[in-house]
């Protein structure tokens, strides 16, 4: 149980709309992903699900039933925010039990449940410190523990991990996804990285400007964007937008074409250039190329490709990952 | 201050006030001591001369001084549970966003920088006065008898005036604790289910607790030591039913002349003192490390 439906959904504060009327399925057990630009208003949305900012139009449906006025806690609803506040002045222990104290369960079932959730985060050894002895990672864990003991219908999440190092990030990511299988509930989660939307995400949603751009699996994204902005937003380093003549020719306003997608070579092909900056990652080289009219694209090399700056190369974008967009920035199929 | 360098530096920096503040506080203290094992009133020039442990015992035996010991402490906790009750509801009313936010909050400090003797002849003369007083014409407005303040309930007259002297204070400082409180954390509790009620308990309260810590020990300090309001309303009577142990003093050495009898007073005073700021450090100082 956990389907979630926004129908309409509006939020404005005082005169600037921040959400315009939004519609959007979430199915029971998915796990969806709101990625956008900082200040689209990914929070914003988040929060009225959680029915922490009252709509200023339409319906939030939880679960089939209209869940618009229905207080946060009465939700059935889980949060986990970016700052994981934890209550400082109780114990790990605490902490997690709050949630079961304030519904009136008992001290043994709260026990019960406690160390169950300390059982699959391991927080056997810090549960009875405070949350100021305790490094990001572990509050982290103790925020998700909070959540888990509530047996919610959703869990909601406001980018947990962009507080913790890049190491533990990856970890965290991993735990998170073992999480959601484990549970097979609804998941929420808040991101601006892409990497983390592409690799835990079953359905990703683009937001910008409070608008929904695109929804879809990972990969339908990345094949198959549906306008410019998502094009753009989703794959790193970013697809190449190239304009006039040569978009012309495709019949198109703009194409793109991404990195990983273009042949290069030292002697010969369709574009010719002059190699920039080059970034060499060892798995892979990024080559900045400066091709007179078209501009300045990115071209990955796989493995370690010997070019220096000022080389002269010559670029083929392969015709079958070519994404022609019209003059409205919609994706031509 | 890490080093073993930095800290004896610091200690060399900080040795000259520490010298001046301990010469500026022992001679004082010194000279109390000395007198209070004297024989020395202005009444009796000229019979001087060591007694002992007499004034001690004179200040001790005296009717006045226990009432003067339980007044002290009323008057300290009165003060104090008005001052933290009231300054946490006015401190939270405070953190809501309302027109003119501004403005009251320069206006609410303004009680504080009203001199004791002045607020409190203008609580006695222009609110309490049973004859000309604003509480006496609405006593008589609402067809009630009117109640002399400071005749009939002196001691809690005064807790009043000292009250909104303070109150002020404490809000201030509880404002500043509510500000820092991160709204996250009350959305956290509201998403857990806590009501209004549990979330002032269990968020709210704890979070302030350091803040209350430091109004309490603050004003302890000074509440131990009114005495302009006592002297220009009540003269700490009828009787001594307002006469703290600081008046009691003065009332000692300087209204019956006895200074050999005031000091053994201060001291006895300085020890009580003491033994307040012990308890207090016990039962809630430990608040102020974590
Ligand atoms: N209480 C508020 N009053 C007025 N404007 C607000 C308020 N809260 C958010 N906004 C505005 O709404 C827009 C969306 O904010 P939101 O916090 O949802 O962005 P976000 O997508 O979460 O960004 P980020 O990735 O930086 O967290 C922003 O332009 C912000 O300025
Ligand atoms: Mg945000």
């Amino acid at each position: 149980m956990g389907s979630i439906q926004l129908k309409k959904v509006e939020k404005r504060f005082g005169d600037v709309v921040v959400i315009p009327p939004l519609d959007l399925e979430i199915e029971d057990g998915d796990f969806v992903v709101f990625v956008g630009p900082s200040g689209c208003g990914k929070s914003t949305l988040l929060r009225l699900i959680a029915g922490l900012e009252d709509v200023s139009g339409g319906t939030i449906e939880i679960n089939g039933k209209d869940a618009t006025s229905v207080p946060p806690a009465k939700r059935g609803l889980a949060m986990v925010f970016q700052s994981y506040a934890l209550y400082p002045h109780m114990s790990v222990r605490k902490n997690i039990a709050f949630p079961l104290r304030m519904a009136g369960m008992s001290q043994a079932e709260q026990d019960a449940k406690v160390n169950a959730a300390a059982k699959v985060l391991n927080l056997g050894d810090y549960i009875d410190r405070r949350p100021g002895q305790l490094s990001g990672g572990q509050r982290q864990r103790v925020a998700i523990g909070r959540a888990i003991v509530r047996e919610p219908d959703a869990f909601l999440f406001d980018e947990p991990l962009s507080n913790l190092d890049a190491a533990l990030r990856v970890n965290m990511r991993l735990e998170i996804s073992e999480l959601h299988s484990t549970l097979a509930t609804t998941m929420i989660y808040v991101t601006h990285d892409q990497v983390e939307a592409m690799t835990m995400a079953d359905k990703i949603v683009v937001l910008q400007a409070g608008h929904i751009e695109q929804v879809g699996s990972p990969l339908e994204l990345y094949r198959s964007p549906r306008n410019l902005f998502v094009s753009g937003f989703i794959g790193s380093p970013k697809m190449n937008h190239i304009t006039g003549a040569e978009a012309a020719k495709h019949g198109a306003t703009t194409i793109g074409i991404r990195p990983e997608h273009i042949d290069l070579s030292t002697t010969e092909g369709m574009w010719k250039g002059v190699v920039g900056v080059s970034e060499h990652l060892g798995s892979d080289t990024f080559l900045r190329v400066d091709v007179g009219d078209l501009g300045t694209i990115t071209v990955r090399a796989s493995g370690e490709f010997a070019v220096h700056r000022g080389d002269t190369v010559y670029l083929t974008p392969q015709a079958m990952h070519l994404h022609r967009f019209g003059p409205d920035g919609l994706a031509i199929r | 201050m890490a080093t073993q360098h930095s800290r004896s530096a610091a200690r060399l920096m900080i040795s000259p006030a520490v010298l001046l503040l301990l010469g500026w506080m022992i001679v004082p203290l010194a000279m109390t001591l000395y007198f209070s094992f004297q024989r020395y009133n202005l009444l009796m020039p000229g019979q001087g001369g060591f007694v002992g442990f007499e004034n001690y015992r004179y200040f001790l035996s005296d009717p006045a001084f226990f009432s003067a010991l339980t007044n002290t402490l009323l008057l300290v906790g009165g003060v104090l549970f008005i001052t933290v009750v009231g300054g946490v509801f006015l401190a939270m009313l405070m953190d809501q966003p309302f027109w003119g936010q501004g403005i009251v909050r320069v206006l609410v400090i303004a009680p504080f920088f009203v001199m004791p003797t002045v607020s409190a002849l203008v609580w006695k003369n222009m609110f309490m006065n049973p004859v000309s007083g604003l509480f006496a014409f609405l006593a008589k407005g609402l067809g009630l008898e009117p109640f002399d303040f400071l005749a009939q309930a002196p001691l809690m007259s005064i807790i009043l005036i000292v009250s909104w002297q303070w109150l002020p204070f404490a809000t201030l400082i509880l404002l500043t604790a509510f500000q820092s409180l991160d709204s996250e954390q009350l959305e956290a509790a509201e998403m857990d289910g806590a009501s209004p009620v549990s979330r002032f308990l269990f968020i709210m309260l704890p979070h302030l607790s350091r803040a209350i810590t430091v109004v309490i020990l603050i004003q302890t300090i000074f509440l131990l030591s009114i005495f302009a309001e006592i002297l220009v309303t009540t003269n700490g009577g009828p009787g001594t039913a307002s006469t703290n142990l600081t008046y009691l003093v003065y009332a000692q050495s300087l209204l019956q002349f006895d200074v050999g009898g005031g000091s053994a007073g201060g001291v006895i005073a300085i020890i009580l003192a003491n033994i307040v700021a012990i308890f207090l450090m016990r039962m809630i100082g430990k608040n102020l490390e974590t």
